[in-house]
């Protein structure tokens, strides 16, 4: 049943990525509507699939990289509905359905078994921290999307093409003042995973740092996401470089996230 | 149906010849007066704006009326009759019903797809309906024309994108900035185009305006036009520094703003975005300030360039709306042909003749035992009726009178002769 739900969002995410594709080279606003509309479907099976994980495993399921990628995405989504209902920015779809879909897909290819849960995770924190280290990092996500935008958009002003897709994105100002928020709610979220990761790890491995190369990507991040906020602050580094930035910035989220497990290892051998 | 156009525009006449022929405030209305009493003109209506004087009548005889609207003009005008025959064009027929579309469309205005033209459409149908003089068909026609330009706004991209350089400047101020109404806007130097692209920003929202001028005196008039602030020309550099938008046109044969300037503005405004326009020619901001971080400048060449693309786009678009527009005519050319008495007459017939056939049917049904003869007689009740009854509207409708396209109409509607599509 699980499985079922997984591969319809699957499918309903996919839909949406080529209707992005389509909206890209030649919008309309049926496309952009169908965009809409599969992502919802994608969304509400999706959480299904993961409402039924949970109650199967009994615990949240974000254990091993099928469940966090899948994890990872739904939350993206959500955030990026959120945007859609309060922006409504044009072509905001097309720049996170077809990452939505690549991480959907990427957590359909790994391993879907559930584990037994090992004791040292068996704690209430494990909710807490990788719930916050999610939505943080879906923000950081969905300011990469919109940081792109903002390149192409800055391009296209700074190179006077003015045609096609510079007619239907939005306007430098939103865009940067977007990817802006996103980080300010995505960088606190960022730093109490870490703080509360840290004290679960003093309950469970008795300190509270250990220099795993998990945390140390981590806070790789965080100081990358304090520089964006540090420097639009005093040197106002805002527009195309904060936008430059945001997107270094998720390079290392996904490293953190993909890399840490699959090329180093650690204690979050797990996840 | 016989439509008829008669007109000029800024095609086939000069302003001079436009002007003569222009039918201004009360002009206006006498000009329909008259038109209305010349004989075998059922109805009219007068378009007249600075770039077309154009009369759409609906008429017995095409070539009479046409003759009688040219002695027309020339009298009313006391204009020459060569010049006129030089610059005027006739249209009948489908071409007439082509050219008052397209015109609602503004396929026929010099810019094309410019919107004022279909407001300017509405206001003289309006004043040839308060004279009374336009008739049931030149009604129907204009009432197409209009609802075919609403059509061709909303299912082309015709009127989208600015086809003008202050329009330009706007919509690209609106691609940097989302919110125009909290910015700055410096006005540097002065100059038409300047100032138009300075009101057209000021009408999107621009609150807070600047002026700078070489003479300050002047500064202050135009100040006083924009509802904005004179500063002193030697000021505009610190000025900057709270500046969103600069349009910059002074007479300086050299940069009046260079890349190091720019560069510390930026500095001390903390990077926040920068819109600079520069109209002067030859130019008067360094164009290198286009490499800067945040600042986006455009020449004159620049605005021309998108101008010229955007007008590329409409004539793209024109090639829809044409296609729209003749399938409008079909449907307008069915409409007309249904107001010919030949069709109606047997519609009605037949309409009759359904009845007949249907009650006949009944009786019989209802008395299956009647003989021969009275089933004649009843047949022949039953014609007789219903010839007697359509006799004097078959008369009528065959009659060649002044109303006869609005009887027919009537007759189509009383007793429901019409399609499912024309229920107007």
């Amino acid at each position: 049943m699980g499985t079922l739900f997984f591969e319809l969002s699957l499918t309903f995410y996919f839909a949406a990525a080529i209707a992005s594709i389509i909206e890209l080279f030649r919008g309309s606003k049926a496309t952009s509507r169908l965009i809409l509309a599969f992502a919802i479907a994608g969304f509400i099976t999706h959480s299904g699939s993961i409402i039924l994980r949970f109650i199967q495993a009994g615990h949240i399921p974000i254990t091993s990289l099928h469940e966090a990628s899948s994890f990872f995405s739904w939350c993206i989504v959500l955030i990026f509905f959120f945007l859609e209902y309060r922006y409504r920015l044009d072509l905001l779809g097309p720049f996170t359905m077809p990452v939505v879909f690549i991480l959907m897909l990427s957590s359909s290819v790994l391993p879907r078994e559930i584990r037994p849960l090992s004791p040292v995770l068996q704690s209430y924190w494990l909710g807490i921290h990788t719930f916050l280290a999610f939505l943080g990092n879906a923000a950081f996500a969905m300011a990469f999307g919109i940081g792109f935008m903002y390149l192409i958009q800055e391009h296209n002003l700074k190179k006077k093409h003015l045609g096609g897709l510079f007619q239907r994105l939005p306007s430098l100002q939103i865009l940067d003042e977007i990817n802006y928020k996103l980080i300010t709610l995505g960088f606190p979220l960022l730093t109490l995973a870490i703080i509360t990761g840290a004290i679960w790890a003093e309950s469970a491995w008795g300190s509270y740092w250990r220099w795993d190369p998990k945390e140390v990507w981590s806070l790789i991040t965080w100081f990358i996401y304090a520089l964006v906020l540090h420097a639009r602050l005093t040197a106002g580094w805002r527009g195309r470089r904060a936008a430059l930035l945001s997107i270094i910035g998720f390079v290392s989220v996904l490293f953190t996230f993909f890399g840490v497990n699959l090329l180093l290892k650690g204690l979050h051998a797990f996840v | 149906m016989n439509i008829l156009v008669i007109g000029l525009n800024h095609k086939t006449a000069d302003v001079e010849v436009r002007e003569r022929l222009a039918f201004n405030g009360n002009r206006l209305d006498e000009g329909l007066e008259g038109l209305s009493r010349l004989p075998g003109i059922n109805g009219a209506v007068i378009v007249s704006t600075c770039n077309r004087v154009e009369i759409y009548s609906a008429v017995k005889d095409v070539d009479n009326a046409a003759r009688a609207i040219k002695d027309f003009l020339v009298g009313f005008h006391s204009i020459n009759r060569e010049a006129l025959d030089r610059s005027l064009y006739i249209l009948k027929g489908r071409e007439a019903l082509r050219h008052i579309l397209r015109v609602a469309s503004s396929l026929d205005s010099m810019v094309l797809g410019e919107p004022q033209i279909l407001g300017q459409l509405k206001d003289a149908f309006e004043s040839a309906l308060q004279k009374r003089v336009t008739d049931y068909v030149l009604n129907k026609v204009m009432k197409k024309a209009i609802s075919v330009a609403k059509r061709v706004r909303t299912e082309t991209r015709i009127a989208e994108n600015a086809v003008s350089i202050s329009f330009a400047a706007v919509e690209l101020a609106k691609k940097i900035f989302t919110e125009l109404s909290d910015k700055t806007f410096m006005l540097l130097g002065a100059g038409e185009m300047a100032e138009l692209a300075a009101r057209h920003l000021i009408s999107n929202g621009v609150k807070t305006v600047l002026i700078a001028n070489r003479t300050f005196e002047r500064g202050c008039e135009l100040a006083k036009e924009f509802n904005g602030r004179p500063v002193r020309f030697e000021d505009f550099l610190k000025e900057m520094v709270h500046t969103d938008i600069l349009i910059c046109s002074t007479g300086a044969p050299d940069y009046v703003l260079r890349r190091s300037e720019m560069h510390s503005v930026m500095k001390e405004r903390r990077q926040r975005p920068m819109f600079l326009i520069d109209i002067s020619v030859p130019r008067n901001i360094d164009p290198s300030i286009n490499e800067l971080d945040n600042v986006y400048l455009y020449d004159v060449d620049d605005l021309q360039g998108v101008v010229d693309a955007n007008m590329l786009e409409r004539k793209k678009e024109a090639e829809k709306a044409e296609k729209i527009i003749d399938e409008e005519i079909e449907g307008l050319e069915r409409w007309a042909s249904s107001l010919d008495s030949i069709p109606t007459i047997v519609a009605l017939r037949n309409m009759a003749e359904n009845i007949r056939r249907e009650e006949v049917q009944r009786v019989m049904n209802r008395f299956p035992n009647l003989g021969e003869k009275e089933r004649k007689a009843i047949e022949y009740m039953a014609s007789s009726i219903i010839n007697k009854l359509l006799h004097p509207p078959t008369v009528a409708l065959k009659e060649d009178s002044e109303d006869r396209e609005t009887l027919i109409a009537m007759i189509r509607k009383l007793y429901g002769l019409n399609g499912e599509d024309e229920s107007d």
